[in-house]
């Protein structure tokens, strides 16, 4: 890996010299080194961006707000108020009642656990289906390549929604078989973003050196190629949650995720379209939330990708 | 130009069987039995074997599996468990809806992206720079539903412009058609455009940095025929095959945008069936609509080999 954050701090060091004739620790503390610096410099280029940081700050405390929405929530989400029905914003109730006269907010911080599991859920099936066949296609190559991409190929010949779909009307809509059908039409993008890396880790001149010192394939895998991969991956996986989410939140929508009483946004809005014409904050509302958290997402993943690895034209933006 | 199109053909031949494979297995993963179900409540054994009987459900997997796709590849999809229709007909019938909504939502995607993109590209880092990078943004962070809802509680409910629901086919009144249609398409093609416009924005601020960009300017070509002429050509490569993907998108998502706007299209036959637990009609919108992806995508390729010559000996 090339380390230009450590270069940048001892300016005088000749950049074309043999990297050897400054080499004096054990090998391990050398790389202990190198990792600490990338991880400040990765942690300096974060910092120097201001709309990430305040996407990774949104999702932080709307993460917060999920978990301690017992104690937040200023009414039960379940009890009803018949008297009391689809009122918009009131000082008792700040985003207003639902059809069953339900506190909106209350309700919505419930659901914000609801969305932010399920879509945590469908990546983290999306990684365990995606990655392995991922590394297994680009370290390996030949035919077990050309059989795991056409399987790609064809999962991803399918309307993502659609497959989803198909899904849940397989095996009963509910929230777990929803997010079942994300995490399966998700694993394709999981599994060409880590061939893709693996690819490029492989024909580094480090791996190379390792094979060509006798290391074992999966100690190669661990130790030299792993660790390369990690930050598109975990791009991959900020910018996939945007999307899981979206996907559950369509899914509820129809009425194929989360099953009542329990909501989550998606739900909620599907609920409440039917009532637009009399209370649209019932729709406005979760709908601001999934779009920001969403996009609270997607700007962490694109600073992300900015923030991590080798200094190239344009990063420096 | 003839042998690129043969090589994609083979390609696509493993991927077809694959596709085949999984939609097949939908069946085999059905958890309980489609003829208990079809059978209704108060069914007897006998009843029930004869419905199993009628379906082929007792025969050997290899042979339902050859005989279903000896018939898709006939264009015979089955027939619904539930009508008895057949399910290419249902299909046929609703197609017209389905993709009269993803063309005009691609046109949407297209009007928007395209200008959008070059303002972007060309004003790099400035404010018009910044305010389509943000709403290109917004619009994919933004689920269709919301979107769907938003406009019509404005154009519909408030303003009263445009109908909230309901479908008139092209062939009848196609001003009224396009009425009824240009809510849903904006409504789907807003994720597109959004989409399209980053794709167009960075590979067209790439090929603004090349050197036979600052030749053309050099010899004092206009700017407008600058980014027209020389660079949208090879900009338009990475941005079609964005548009490739989009198809496949704007197909499942108008199933949502169809539910919102009541238009009768594959979206509403896909929710039915998937209530029902129709698998036949499942299986059908679903390899229809691979197929449909699958034939976009070829055409992609050849787009490629058209923008780009390298392509079509690669």
């Amino acid at each position: 890996m090339t380390d230009t954050g450590s270069l940048e701090q001892r300016p005088g060091r000749p950049l074309e010299a043999d990297p050897w004739s400054t080499f004096t620790g054990p090998a391990v503390a050398a790389d202990q080194v190198v990792a600490v610096t990338s991880f400040r410099r990765f942690l300096r280029r974060f910092a120097g961006q201001p709309m990430a940081v305040g996407a990774l700050a949104v999702l932080v405390v709307l993460v917060l707000a999920a978990i301690a929405a017992p104690r937040i929530a200023p009414f039960d989400p379940l009890a009803q108020d018949l008297q009391d029905t689809l009122q918009g914003p009131t000082s008792e109730h700040w985003l207003g009642t639902d059809e069953l006269g339900r506190d909106v907010l209350s309700r919505m911080l419930f659901a914000a656990r609801v969305s932010l599991v399920a879509a945590a859920q469908a990546v983290l099936l999306a990684i365990a289906l995606g990655v392995l066949p991922g590394l297994m296609a680009g370290f390996l190559r030949g035919w077990v390549d050309a059989v795991i991409s056409r399987i790609t190929d064809a999962v991803m010949s399918f309307p993502p929604l659609l497959l989803a779909i198909a899904i849940v009307g397989v095996f009963g809509p509910s929230l777990t078989n929803a997010m079942l059908a994300v995490g399966v039409i998700f694993a394709p993008r999981f599994l060409r973003v880590t061939r893709g890396a693996v690819l490029a880790a492989r024909e580094e001149t480090f791996v190379e050196a390792s094979r060509s010192i006798g290391t074992p394939v999966l100690r190669i895998i661990a130790t030299r190629i792993l660790p390369n991969i990690l930050s598109p991956l975990l791009v991959q996986t900020s910018l996939a949650l945007g999307f899981a989410m979206l996907a559950e939140a369509s899914l509820s929508f129809l009425g194929l995720g989360v099953q009542p009483p329990d909501a989550s946004w998606g739900a909620m809005i599907g609920r409440a379209y039917r009532f637009l014409a009399q209370t649209p904050t019932l729709v406005v509302f979760p709908g601001i939330a999934i779009a920001v958290c969403v996009l609270a997402f997607n700007i962490l993943g694109d600073g992300l990708r900015d923030s991590f690895g080798r200094d190239t034209r344009g990063a420096g933006r | 130009m003839i042998l690129l199109l043969g090589r994609r053909l083979l390609l696509m031949v493993p991927i077809l069987l694959v596709v085949s494979f999984l939609v097949f297995g939908l069946v085999v993963a059905v958890p309980g039995d489609p003829a208990i179900t079809l059978a209704g409540d108060n069914a007897t054994p006998e009843r029930i074997a004869e419905i199993r009987g009628q379906l082929g459900l007792d025969d050997p997997l290899a042979q339902q599996y050859g005989r279903w796709v000896g018939g898709v590849v006939q264009g015979d999809l089955g027939a619904s468990l539930f009508s008895g229709r057949p399910v290419a007909t249902s299909i046929a019938e609703r197609m017209p809806v389905t993709i009269g909504l993803a063309t005009l939502s691609m046109i949407v995607a297209l009007l928007i992206s395209i200008p959008a993109g070059i303002i972007a590209a060309t004003k790099r880092g400035r404010w018009p720079d910044r305010v389509a990078t943000f709403l290109a943004s917004a619009g994919l962070a933004m689920p269709s539903f919301f979107l769907g809802l938003v406009l019509v509680l404005v154009f519909s409910l408030q303003l009263g412009w445009l109908p909230a629901t309901g479908y008139v086919p092209f062939e009848v009144d196609p001003v009224l058609w396009l009425k009824h249609m240009i809510l849903p398409a904006i409504t789907l093609g807003a994720a597109a455009a959004a989409e399209t416009t980053r794709q167009l924005r960075s590979s067209l601020s790439d090929v603004l940095q090349q050197d036979y960009i600052r030749t053309a300017r050099a010899k004092g070509t206009r700017a407008g025929s600058v980014i027209v002429h020389h660079a949208l050509k090879n900009a338009a490569v990475p941005v079609v095959t964005v548009l490739g993907f989009q198809v496949a998108f704007l197909l499942g998502g108008s199933v949502i945008v169809e539910q919102i706007f009541a238009l009768p299209g594959l979206g509403g036959l896909a929710i039915r069936a998937v209530i029902d637990r129709d698998i036949p009609v499942i299986q059908g919108v679903v390899v229809f609509a691979a197929v449909l992806v699958m034939v976009v995508n070829l055409a992609v390729d050849l787009l490629y080999g058209w923008l780009n010559p390298k392509i079509r000996t690669a």
